[in-house]
């Protein structure tokens, strides 16, 4: 599903240039739980935004389901974004003013789907989140947790191949963070390839496979059944 | 275009902060009211000005012969004058140029002594001798009867048409002047028409106080011989009157023993050359006012350009989510376009309003004022045409577009990761 071949990034302020990714090589296949963690700096969120399409690379190769993803203009990656791709981010990015109804259904707007079938489409995925009784409230009105669930139900309501999720539980306490990862598991299970960059342990070992990175190399790859052992 | 996630944008847009609307809105709104009111308020000048040449014949001129100034061909200087019937021919057989000739006879008139009598009344008018032609280059508007025919002229009849003025003072108000006799200077007429003015283009007096005989008639009766006190001339289609008035002029000269340079030799009056100026002078005050309206606007639209930065300013990480869960780069660039032309177009519509409404309770005070009709009015009907006013809409929407440009590109060329990152 995600093939990346030597990715560099670097961040250049001023004379100053940042190597953030150093020549990353990874593979996701299709329907894999992934998480990947990091200290602070050490592009583990970079990453996730190459892998999204948010920002560009300097050097290498990045396939998204067999195509490859190279200075592409912004109009392509705008459709690969809202076709293959869901997002759920650490402070939830709803529309302040559109009600979670509206903002589960906004991707579907931009893909044409007319009002009243995208509505349809956004009552169910939230139904689905156990938010149906909340699609009139603005996300002022909900909780973190609610919020977080509105944002899923967004990043879902596309079908997309692969949901990538920045610090999704950073912003929410742990009892909310377990059910958040509950239905990120469910979403799994469904058949869909998540991603999640995390600094939780107890997040990252609900996953199948840990990627760890350290200075913008890949330091190690945990998969779950080592995790066990690794006695955190 | 009409979906309704696009119109609640443009709604939480610009109500997000309401005196920056109102303030960025006002300026547009400033722009247009500005350029409608003046340049409704130039149309009345333009309207006034013209309003005395109503439906003269603008490529007309006017010659009448004067003292000549330079002796000549064993002439004297001093010499008095006067075009005769037989220039006339020679006029229309040599200037091809010519559309109507109209030769005139003014025997008495304006010197204030009673020259029309009816039973027992007496009154002093301008008594003028003229070819059915003359009807057009001045249109005769008759309200009763017919103007002069060729057959009159042929027959030397006896017959007048008289102004509203003279019609006013010699008959009473329910007796039909047709058929009836009046008797100028001593000759009797019969009244077979009554004309009145339609444009304030006067030559030789008043035009409501004018006994218009036919020409032949008054070279007769009045024993005037075949001298011919003064032509109007128009010219052809796209010649200028003032060439044919030149060559009238010299072939005029040449057969009365005038000297060619002898200017002071001829009286004449080119309204074509008046008409030019007078459209040339509203040319340029139009012009000037397009100048400054536009001016105006352009500052106006400026603002809202501004304002449209500062909102995709901030607006910047909403734009950044919008693009992240896959908003194309042209449905954000409309987005703010949308944005900024509902802008322009909603206040240059209240400023295009509310001009033509300040036009129209203007003209309509100023009729109440003085009528339809006063005289040396400096004002008559200001207002701005509709296909003005649908170009100024057409104007307002294009600068929304302009103005939108700039901030909306802007807010596309943020990398949609900056964009998100923003606070």
């Amino acid at each position: 599903m995600i093939d990346l071949r030597s990715i560099h990034k670097s961040y250049v302020t001023g004379s100053n240039s940042l190597h953030v990714l150093k020549g990353i090589d990874l593979f996701v296949d299709k329907g894999e739980l992934v998480s990947i963690m990091g200290a602070s700096g050490s592009g583990k969120s970079t990453l996730l935004n190459v892998l999204g399409i948010l920002d560009n690379y300097e050097k290498g190769e990045y396939y998204l389901d067999g195509q490859l993803v190279k200075e592409m203009s912004e109009a392509k990656a705008a459709i690969l974004r809202n076709r293959m791709l869901g997002f759920v981010f650490q402070s939830f990015n709803l529309i302040s003013f559109k009600n979670a109804l509206e903002n589960v259904a906004l991707p579907l707007y931009y893909q044409g789907v007319s009002r009243k079938k995208r509505n349809k489409m956004a009552l169910e995925f939230l139904d689905r989140m156990g938010l149906k009784e909340w699609a009139d409230h603005l996300p002022s009105e909900l909780s973190g947790g609610q919020k977080q669930r509105v944002a899923i139900a967004r990043a879902l309501i596309t079908k997309p191949r692969v949901i990538l999720a920045d610090e999704p539980t950073g912003a929410l306490d742990s009892v909310t963070s377990q059910e958040v990862m509950d239905i990120f598991q469910e979403i799994n299970a469904a058949g869909i390839t998540v991603i999640i960059v995390t600094h939780e342990r107890e997040i990252a070992q609900r996953t199948d496979k840990i990627i760890r990175l350290k200075d913008g190399n890949i330091e190690e790859i945990i998969f779950n059944q080592h995790l066990q052992k690794a006695a955190i | 275009m009409f979906d309704r996630d696009r119109w609640q944008e443009v709604y939480q847009t610009l109500k997000s902060n309401k005196l920056r609307t109102f303030l960025t809105a006002f300026g547009v709104f400033w722009g247009i009211f500005m350029l409608m009111v003046m340049l409704g308020a130039g149309k009345g000048l333009q309207n006034a000005a013209f309003d005395g040449l109503g439906d003269f014949a603008t490529n007309s001129a006017f010659i009448f012969a004067r003292q000549t100034s330079i002796p000549y061909k064993g002439f004297p200087r001093g010499r008095f004058w006067e075009f005769h019937t037989s220039d006339m021919k020679a006029l229309e057989e040599n200037i091809p140029e010519i559309d109507v000739l109209a030769p005139r006879l003014q025997p008495w008139g304006g010197n204030g002594s009673n020259n029309v009598v009816r039973g027992i009344k007496t009154a002093s008018y301008y008594i003028s001798g003229d070819y059915p032609s003359f009807s057009k280059i001045d249109p005769v508007s008759l309200m009763q009867g017919r103007f002069i025919n060729d057959i009159d002229v042929l027959e030397k009849r006896k017959v007048a048409v008289i102004g509203i003025r003279v019609r006013q003072e010699l008959f009473k108000p329910d007796e039909n002047p047709i058929g009836q006799y009046i008797r100028i200077q001593g000759v009797y007429f019969q009244v077979v028409g009554v004309h009145e003015p339609k444009n304030k283009v006067n030559i030789g007096g008043e035009k409501d106080q004018t006994i218009y005989l036919p020409f032949s008639t008054v070279q007769v009766v009045y024993n005037l011989g075949d001298v011919v006190h003064y032509i109007m001339v128009t010219a052809k289609k796209n010649i200028p009157v003032s060439i044919v008035e030149k060559k009238c002029i010299a072939l005029l000269a040449a057969r009365n023993g005038v000297a060619p340079e002898d200017e002071q030799a001829f009286g004449h009056y080119n309204l074509e050359e008046q008409f030019n100026k007078m459209n040339g002078l509203f040319a340029g005050i139009q012009g000037l006012i397009w100048i400054v309206g536009i001016g105006t606007l352009i500052a106006g639209v400026i603002g809202v350009s501004n304002i449209m930065l500062i909102i995709v300013k901030e607006r910047t990480k909403e734009i950044g989510i919008q693009r992240a869960i896959g908003a194309s780069p042209w449905r954000v660039i409309s987005q703010v376009i949308t944005e900024s032309v509902v802008l322009t177009s909603i206040a240059g519509t209240f400023g295009l309003m509310l001009g033509v409404l300040l036009l129209e309770s203007l003209n309509k005070a100023l009729n109440s004022a003085g009528g339809s009709n006063s005289d040396g009015m400096m004002f008559m009907n200001p207002g701005v045409s509709f296909h003005i006013a649908i170009l100024a809409l057409v104007i307002l929407v294009l600068s929304g577009i302009i103005a939108g440009l700039i901030p909306a590109r802007k807010a596309v060329r943020v990398k949609p990761i900056d964009a998100l990152r923003y606070e």
